[in-house]
């Protein structure tokens, strides 16, 4: 098993947000998580990839069936979890570029592999910046500086593309899309799936769902998944909203 | 007499009938006594064998010397010098040789590692004899060939003394007189010696001049001077330090750099600094109290500084334009890192005199640690300096809660034509930039290194080529622990 968490209790600064959550994810398998605006979807992202100020009071996070709640931040990424931001962050003054090959090399460095030939690292920068369609400037400019919303997104994905991570996890990749760009987006997704790998889609709208065709689609709602089902359910919940799902919690 | 004076008479008599007294078992060692006093200064002169003038030039400083009080407006603090417990001549020593890399500090040899100084470097940087000859040594000979044929003279000082005496007697001091300022009279009485560099009328220096490829540079001593001339029409550049740590047992270093730029020409001066800044508690570290200036004379004349500064526990320092030459153009690129304990007073003075003349300032502070780091800076333009433009933009980065930035910024203008204008910020490397660096899979101090250089990059990207690279590699090794 790829993922596997058991029983997830995730406290920010002493509140309890994650409350007992479970989800396991095989190779080959895309799931979709999905639910209203602040149940704790990105917080879920951030317990996984180890961010600092997300505490783990309880339950446990297995990948590839070892616990990963004492890894760091960059040793969980070199480890093959990706993270595609819901909010890119910017570095100014250091480029994409260089950017990439910094991380490309630190995971090399961590699989005791030599750096990247420049030549070879060039070449693969043009295959995967094709991928995403993303212009050739981009990668000269600095981490997500000045970029459209629709770019730093974009982006995400030519990252995850370079890094060929074992287990993705899209953050509202879709959100602020236009269709165009929702469909490259799907398309890099589409084009990195394999049986070697599993994704993890957060979304708010169902209509991401219609390019990249999940396994399993999850309805969080207030730290917890609630209902799984097939793709259908995404279906379902286009159709009815979250509203529903207030009511069994009501009283 | 002011009490002061009275005091530096008396002090002043004690030392040289000190000196007088041990001068005599002296004489024929290579150093001389602790201690400053006429004496001392005549003796080394004496030693270097030095004509009359130069004599009388260090007499007159070390007499104007004894009338100032050492400055204490820096943001800085430190227990006070005892100037009477230094050796201020110690004739030029070789190093001494050591067999083999394992002999040198293993802290020193992990450095060179991060730096990525290949290691016949590291032999000669850490003073490990190297028999086979060394690319260097050719190195240097191609190098020496190539400035004769195009008449550029770059030296050692004592060597100009000697050989080229109107040029140094011409412009020694013309730029940073004696009377300038404490540490500046302290040099100009007692400084050893340091490089001259002439370029004639309408050459182009077709290579970067160094101080690392100078002969004779070993050992210049902790009161170094340099003294650089661009000709009409000429353009140099100029490299002074290099990014390898520099050990030194001498605390206090007192250094002048005099630039001068005539009609047309450019001179370029970078530096990286990387003096020992002193262990984590910030004992023994140096104290770099250096007096850079540069002179553009001449018309359409432009100087342009440019420092990494990563080192010492003390840095005071302000390298500065006198833009006298009309359309003159003086520009200050600086980046200051300071960890641990150190503390670093910088920046830098543009004198407007001349018509159109134009100065940038970019100044990039960098904090970690309990370090204090000032940008102390002026802008002055005079009354006759027509259509003035300047542009400062002093930017500072935080790491951590216990450092200090501090801006200070002067404003002085005469002349209601003037256009200046400054930018300041103050930031802090945020969580979420280092937790996206750490997510694609790069280390903590890797981050902070990546991030520190992006921050850097508009003054990194001025110093030639190879530099920058090495830079780069100092000022993510300068921040190594500073976070978390
Ligand atoms: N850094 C934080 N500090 C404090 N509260 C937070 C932080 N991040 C998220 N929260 C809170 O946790 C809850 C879940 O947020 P989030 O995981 O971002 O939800 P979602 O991604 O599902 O919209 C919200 O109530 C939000 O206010
Ligand atoms: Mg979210």
């Amino acid at each position: 098993m790829l993922l596997n968490i058991k029983d997830l209790h995730v406290s920010i600064d002493g509140k309890e947000i994650i409350k007992g959550l479970n989800l396991s994810i095989n190779k080959g398998e895309i799931h979709a998580i999905m639910g209203p605006n602040g149940t704790g979807k990105s917080t879920l992202a951030a317990a996984i990839t180890g961010r600092e100020g997300y505490e783990i009071t309880k339950g446990e996070i297995l990948y590839n069936g070892k616990s990963i709640l004492d890894w760091t931040p960059d040793q969980r990424a070199n480890e093959g979890v990706f993270l595609s931001f819901q909010y890119p962050i910017e570095i100014p003054g250091v480029s994409m570029t260089n950017f990439m090959r910094t991380a490309m090399n630190a995971k090399r460095e961590y699989k005791n592999l030599p750096p990247m030939q420049a030549g070879e690292f060039l070449k693969k920068m043009e295959e995967k910046k094709k991928l995403v369609d993303i212009n050739a400037k981009m990668t000269n400019r600095s981490v997500n500086e000045g970029f459209s919303g629709g770019e730093k997104k974009k982006n995400e994905i030519f990252q995850m593309a370079m890094l060929e991570p074992e287990l993705a996890i899209l953050d509202e990749t879709d959100s602020g899309l236009d269709i165009d760009a929702l469909k490259v987006v799907a398309n890099g997704v589409n084009q990195l799936k394999s049986e070697d790998n599993g994704f993890l889609v957060i979304t708010h709208y169902q209509r991401l769902l219609d390019y990249i065709i999940p396994d399993f689609v999850h309805v969080m709602f207030e730290g917890r998944i609630v209902k799984s089902g097939g793709k259908g359910l995404a279906l379902e919940l286009e159709e009815k909203g979250y509203e529903w799902l207030k009511e069994p919690y009501a009283g | 007499m002011s009490d002061k004076k009275k005091e530096n008479t008396a002090l002043e008599e004690v030392t040289s009938g000190e000196y007088k007294y041990g001068f005599v078992t002296n004489i024929d060692s290579d150093q001389a006594p602790k201690g400053l006093s006429e004496d001392i200064i005549r003796y080394i002169s004496e030693k270097k064998d030095e004509p009359d003038w130069l004599l009388e030039f260090r007499l007159k400083a070390y007499r104007h010397w004894l009338t100032m009080d050492e400055p204490s407006w820096a943001h800085i603090s430190h227990p006070p010098i005892n100037f009477q417990n230094i050796i201020y001549y110690s004739a030029p020593k070789q190093k001494k040789k050591l067999n083999s890399l394992d002999e040198v500090d293993p802290e020193l040899l992990q450095t060179f590692d991060k730096l990525g100084i290949s290691l016949e470097e590291q032999k000669h940087l850490a003073g490990v004899a190297v028999d086979a000859v060394i690319d260097s040594v050719s190195v240097k000979t191609t190098f020496q060939e190539t400035l004769k044929k195009h008449d550029i003279i770059f030296c050692s000082f004592s060597e100009a003394v000697k050989n080229h005496p109107d040029l140094v007697k011409k412009y020694l001091g013309s730029v940073v007189p004696y009377t300038d300022n404490y540490f500046a009279a302290l040099n100009s009485a007692v400084f050893s010696d340091g490089s001259f560099c002439y370029i004639p009328k309408g050459v182009r220096c077709p290579i970067e001049l160094s101080t690392y490829f100078r002969i004779n540079a070993a050992n210049t001593g902790q009161f170094e001077r340099t003294l650089i001339i661009a000709d009409d029409e000429s353009y140099v550049s100029y490299l002074e330090g290099c990014t390898a740590p520099m050990r030194d047992e001498n605390q206090l270093h007192a250094a002048i750099v005099e630039l001068i730029a005539h009609d047309n020409a450019e001179i370029k001066y970078s530096t990286v600094q990387n003096w020992y800044p002193g262990d984590k508690e910030g004992k023994g570290g140096i104290y770099n109290f250096v007096t850079k200036r540069g002179l553009c004379k001449g018309h359409h004349s432009k100087i342009s500084w440019t420092q990494v500064e990563t080192g010492s526990a003390i840095t005071w320092k302000y390298p500065s334009c006198i833009l006298r030459g009309d359309y003159s153009v003086g520009e200050f690129y600086s980046v200051a890192v300071t960890n641990n304990y150190q503390q670093a007073d910088t920046g830098t003075k543009m004198l407007h005199i001349g018509k159109n003349t134009t100065s940038t300032i970019i100044s990039k502070g960098i904090s970690a640690g309990r370090s204090n780091n000032s940008y102390r800076g002026l802008v002055r333009v005079a009354k006759n300096a027509k259509n003035a433009r300047n542009f400062s933009q002093c930017d500072s980065l935080l790491l951590g809660d216990k450092c200090g930035a501090h801006t200070f910024p002067y404003i002085k203008t005469g002349n209601p034509t003037a256009i200046v204008e400054h930018e300041a910020t103050t930031s802090k490397i945020s969580d979420d930039q280092l937790f996206y660096c750490q997510q694609r899979g790069i280390d903590m101090e890797k981050s902070i290194g990546l991030i520190v250089n992006g921050y850097a990059k508009e003054v990194l990207n001025k110093l030639p080529m190879e530099f920058a690279v090495e830079a780069q590699k100092l000022l993510a090794i300068t921040l190594e622990g500073s976070v978390g």
